[in-house]
């Protein structure tokens, strides 16, 4: 599977996204610049973590703007799998092909830790690999990280089980404790309508081998290329 | 000549923590009078050679496209005319 890693001025988790992918998955993958009018020939593009533009204004608002998210949202609107990872999350959220905003974290504090998450959707393209009844263990690093939408969006999202992750406990159970940032009911990712765009703001790529204290971050990768192997 | 003053504010309704540890930090003062307080945003635009009419309409434009994130936050353009 051919994965494009798109890198903005700012942006800081580009190369962990390029390094799990390569040597993790062992997929092709590519760089995409954002002054790019195209992404080439790819399967799946992800907006990587970092401060796109310095986070100036709100994070991700002045990226949306960037002359690659035309053909990003063009990609996306034709069914192409697209990924924000932390600040990519907070990218397609204002690009608008996700629904809501991700905002300051409640106790205005920047949050970097691990996380349990649990998966609330098995049948998707991010989630396939992720195995029943097992908590994730995937760190946060961010400071506006607290998802927010209205009642009718969450109903929605619920609804059309949009909702992929949840931070949880380590045994799986819902908590405010286990809640890094205030986030609208425990919700750690979601995904569109159509299935083939996904946010998250926990980092997959910083947790892909052993020695970074957990690979559950694989999961979710593979489970991309598992579903390209099948198309 | 013309300024347009941007203000933008999380909408009515949603939790605005910086604006509880203003009004905590302002009743440590004594200043305990205040009942709510909301943080924003002011921008300030600058526009040359168009009319008020158009500097509001442009300014209304830069809000719902970039300035202001129509999910969380509302905005209030201030027109304001510069002295010749």
């Amino acid at each position: 599977m051919k994965f494009g890693v798109v890198v903005f001025p700012g942006s800081n988790c580009d190369h962990d996204c390029f390094y799990a992918l390569k040597t993790a998955c062992h997929q092709d993958v590519r760089f995409i610049w954002h002054k790019d009018h195209n992404l080439g020939d790819v399967d799946a593009v992800i907006l990587p973590g970092g401060f796109s533009y310095g986070d100036y204004l709100r994070t991700g608002a002045v990226a949306r703007f960037s002359p690659v998210m035309d053909a990003v949202v063009d990609f996306a609107n034709h069914g192409g799998i697209v990924v924000g990872i932390c600040n990519g999350f907070q990218i397609l959220c204002e690009t608008g092909l996700l629904p809501g905003a991700l905002m300051r974290n409640k106790d205005l504090r920047f949050v970097c830790k691990f996380c349990h998450l649990r998966v609330e959707n098995f049948d998707t393209v991010f989630s396939n690999q992720c195995l029943q009844g097992k908590v994730l263990n995937i760190p946060v690093a961010h400071a506006e990280g607290l998802y927010y939408a209205t009642d009718d969006v969450l109903a929605e999202l619920n609804k059309q089980n949009g909702v992929l992750f949840r931070y949880c406990d380590k045994d799986g159970t819902l908590s405010d404790d286990s809640n890094p940032n205030g986030s609208l009911q425990n919700i750690a990712g979601i995904m569109n309508r159509e299935g083939n765009v996904m946010g998250m703001m926990p980092h997959p790529d910083r947790c892909f081998e052993k020695l970074l204290t957990s690979s559950d971050g694989v999961s979710i990768f593979n489970s991309m290329v598992q579903n390209g192997g099948i198309n | 000549m013309a300024t347009a003053r941007i203000f933008v504010t999380l909408k009515k309704g949603i939790l605005d923590p910086q604006g509880k540890a203003v009004e905590h930090a302002l009743q440590g003062l004594g200043i305990d009078a205040v009942k709510g307080v909301r943080v924003g945003k002011l921008i300030s635009l600058t526009f040359e050679d168009v009319s008020e009419t158009e500097a509001r309409r442009l300014s209304d434009e830069a809000c719902e496209k970039l300035l202001a994130n129509p999910v969380i936050e509302d905005y209030e353009v201030e027109l304001l005319q510069a002295v010749e």
